[in-house]
């Protein structure tokens, strides 16, 4: 493991609370969280449905903000701002993979991954540039014009992490990215993001699968809206734990 | 996301869906091409109409006694001293005298019914800007001796002697006259046309009727000084008559305008009620937009997740919309045009569309598309990324 703690905080959550009021009931979907994630880290954030990991990657991901707490990405106070100061967060600073991939569908694969550069108002040669790089990274060179309905999921999903890395973003949230996907594409895709932290970039996966959670360096389980783990991989998951394979996944969609 | 971008985006969407964008815009279409067509035809028919009048000498004015008893009477001696008293203002005059009757050959072989038969002075031709096609016009000579002469018009001309008249008899009502001018083509030389016409010396007309000479035709030197010779004539019979209702004078260049005001009220009238189904197409692209933001909702969400802003959004809908009505626009005026055209065609005028009714008609389809766009296009602005990203 590399060592972190030196590193400049990319992600600052201090004391975010998000509540929510459904008729006279009161729900914390974040209750207190306090997090720290430095540049280069690959953190997993695992947690049961519910949990209120959803609303931390929403929060994480500048979609929504908090009811109270700082938040402060890349030293800069993003808790309170207003959605059209948020969106240009999300377009320079951080990038999303989905478990839908979220490609639009007559848009070509080209014309999605550019998509981010069209609203960060970059002139069209640069944005097929960029864009064209990012596609042959991901090892889909050739499929540019094709539609993402012409793709297999593994592929779409592919689309939608070069679609995520064209902005150059500091953080890419990825939000259950094997959802989708067969054991084998399953695979694929966590070792390109694994791939991809090993070249420095930070990942922050969101999942309710351990054996997905277990691929990252640092784990944080969240409950009930509170973090109650927050450490290396290999203290969260003690025995080896298996690449997610068909077995694990029934058993842990069963639970 | 530029302008461009968001019309290109545009017209993907639309081709995507070609049906349905053909259904949006087909209310705008039949709005558009029926306000190009009604515009088009009245236009074309005021056109017409207006030429017609023009024709017959816009600075000219037409003035009927209607007398009051044999007491207070104005005469013909009265209006030539009035003209004479302001030649400033005055180009000629001439009394008019309309004589019911039959024109025959000669021979009695040939009647002609429809013939108008009018008694004038020698200045009539010039008032009304009329030329010979041949001879001469009535000469004051002939108003002194009541001389049975006639000018004749080309349908006469043509029908009776084969173009050559001159020198020719005709019989008015028995009285045998002799034609002595032709004058020029002013319709289509047919019968009952402008060119089925005869003018004989008032003084011979005024013997022939019987009756007292009641209507004259003043000629101003320009148009401009049609109100003050209006006046003049006013004051001059008021003076006689103390009484409004026992004269008329109707002056040619207001008939005109004053037409052209009615047919330009028509055509407003008209146009509004074409522009009834324009709004219906806006309501239309409006209801098709509101949809289409619902179907795009997750569309939408990924936009704004990866940063477009609401501006973008925005304008994407408000583009689309836009682009769509103005696309049904200009099927609108391409379809109006041919169908005006050809109408026109049909009912011998000239349609077709001004240049300022295809660009207004234009600009309003644009405007409507984004004045209709805009409330579903806020809509979309509007949605959370979240919600949206979630949407199925």
């Amino acid at each position: 493991m590399k060592k972190i703690e030196n590193r400049m905080p990319l992600i600052e959550l201090d004391e975010i609370y998000k509540i929510y009021h459904m008729g006279d009931s009161e729900v914390r979907a974040a209750d207190g969280v306090t997090l720290r994630i430095c540049e280069g880290e690959f953190v997993a954030i695992v947690g049961q449905s519910g949990s209120g990991k959803s609303t931390l990657m929403n929060i994480i991901g500048c979609l929504d903000v908090p009811t109270t707490g700082s938040y402060r990405l890349k030293g800069e106070d993003v808790s309170e701002l207003t959605d059209d100061e948020q969106a240009e967060i999300r377009n320079k600073m951080l990038g999303f993979i989905f478990q839908q991939y979220n490609l639009i569908p007559k848009l070509t694969v080209l014309e999605n991954v550019e998509l981010s550069l069209l609203y960060a108002g970059l002139p069209a040669e640069e944005r097929v540039e960029r864009a064209r790089l990012q596609i042959s990274r991901v090892g889909l060179a050739g499929k540019e014009k094709n539609l993402p309905s012409q793709l297999s999921g593994g592929q779409q999903q592919r689309v939608s992490i070069a679609r995520a890395l064209a902005g150059n973003p500091s953080v890419i949230l990825a939000d259950e990215p094997t959802g989708a996907l067969d054991s084998r594409t399953s695979r694929e895709v966590l070792d390109f993001l694994k791939q991809l932290n090993e070249e420095g970039n930070t990942i922050v996966l969101i999942t309710h699968d351990n054996g997905i959670a277990a691929e990252a360096t640092r784990v944080v389980r969240v409950s009930d809206g509170k973090i109650v783990f927050d450490g290396p991989a290999e203290e969260a998951f003690p025995a080896a734990v298996p690449a997610p394979g068909p077995q694990h996944r029934k058993a842990e969609e069963a639970s | 996301m530029g302008f461009t971008q968001a019309f290109k985006l545009a017209l993907k969407s639309l081709a995507s869906s070609k049906m349905r964008a053909f259904l949006t815009m087909l209310g705008i279409i039949i709005g558009v091409g029926s306000v190009i067509i009604l515009v088009s035809l009245m236009q074309g028919m005021t056109g017409e109409v207006t030429s017609m009048f023009e024709d017959m000498g816009t600075n000219t004015l037409s003035v009927s006694i209607t007398g009051r008893g044999s007491s207070r009477t104005v005469d013909v001696d009265d209006l030539y001293e009035l003209y004479e008293e302001n030649t400033d203002v005055f180009l000629g005059m001439s009394p008019t005298v309309s004589v019911n009757g039959t024109v025959k050959t000669s021979t009695d072989s040939d009647s002609f019914d429809s013939t108008t038969i009018t008694g004038v002075s020698e200045q009539y031709a010039e008032i009304k800007g009329y030329a010979l096609n041949d001879g001469r016009f009535i000469s004051y000579t002939d108003l002194q001796a009541r001389g049975k002469v006639a000018v004749v018009g080309t349908y006469i001309a043509n029908t009776v002697f084969s173009g050559k008249a001159i020198g020719e008899t005709i019989k008015i009502n028995g009285n045998a006259f002799s034609v002595v001018g032709v004058m020029e083509e002013q319709d289509d030389s047919t019968e009952g046309s402008a060119d089925d016409c005869l003018y004989i010396p008032y003084t011979t007309a005024s013997k022939m009727t019987f009756g007292a000479i009641s209507s004259f035709t003043f000629a101003t030197k320009d148009v401009s000084l049609n109100t003050q010779a209006t006046n003049l004539i006013d004051n001059a019979l008021y003076s006689v008559f103390q009484n409004e209702n026992y004269y008329n004078i109707s002056d040619m260049q207001e008939i005109v305008s004053s037409m052209e005001e009615m047919t330009g009220m028509m055509t407003m009238v008209l146009v509004g009620i074409a522009g009834i189904s324009l709004l219906v197409g806006g309501i239309g692209i409006m209801n098709i937009m509101l949809v289409s933001v619902t179907e795009r909702t997750r569309e939408i969400g990924i936009r704004k997740s990866l940063g477009a802003k609401r501006r973008d959004i925005m304008r994407q809908f408000v583009i689309e919309a836009g682009t769509t009505s103005a696309l049904g626009g200009v099927i609108g005026i391409v379809f109006g045009a041919v169908v005006a055209v050809v109408l026109g065609n049909v009912i011998g005028i000239n349609a077709e569309p001004s240049v300022s009714a295809v660009l207004i008609s234009f600009g309003v389809s644009v405007f409507i598309g984004i004045f209709f766009g805009f409330m579903p296009a806020n809509k979309a602005a509007k949605l959370n990324p979240i919600d949206a990203l979630r949407y199925d």
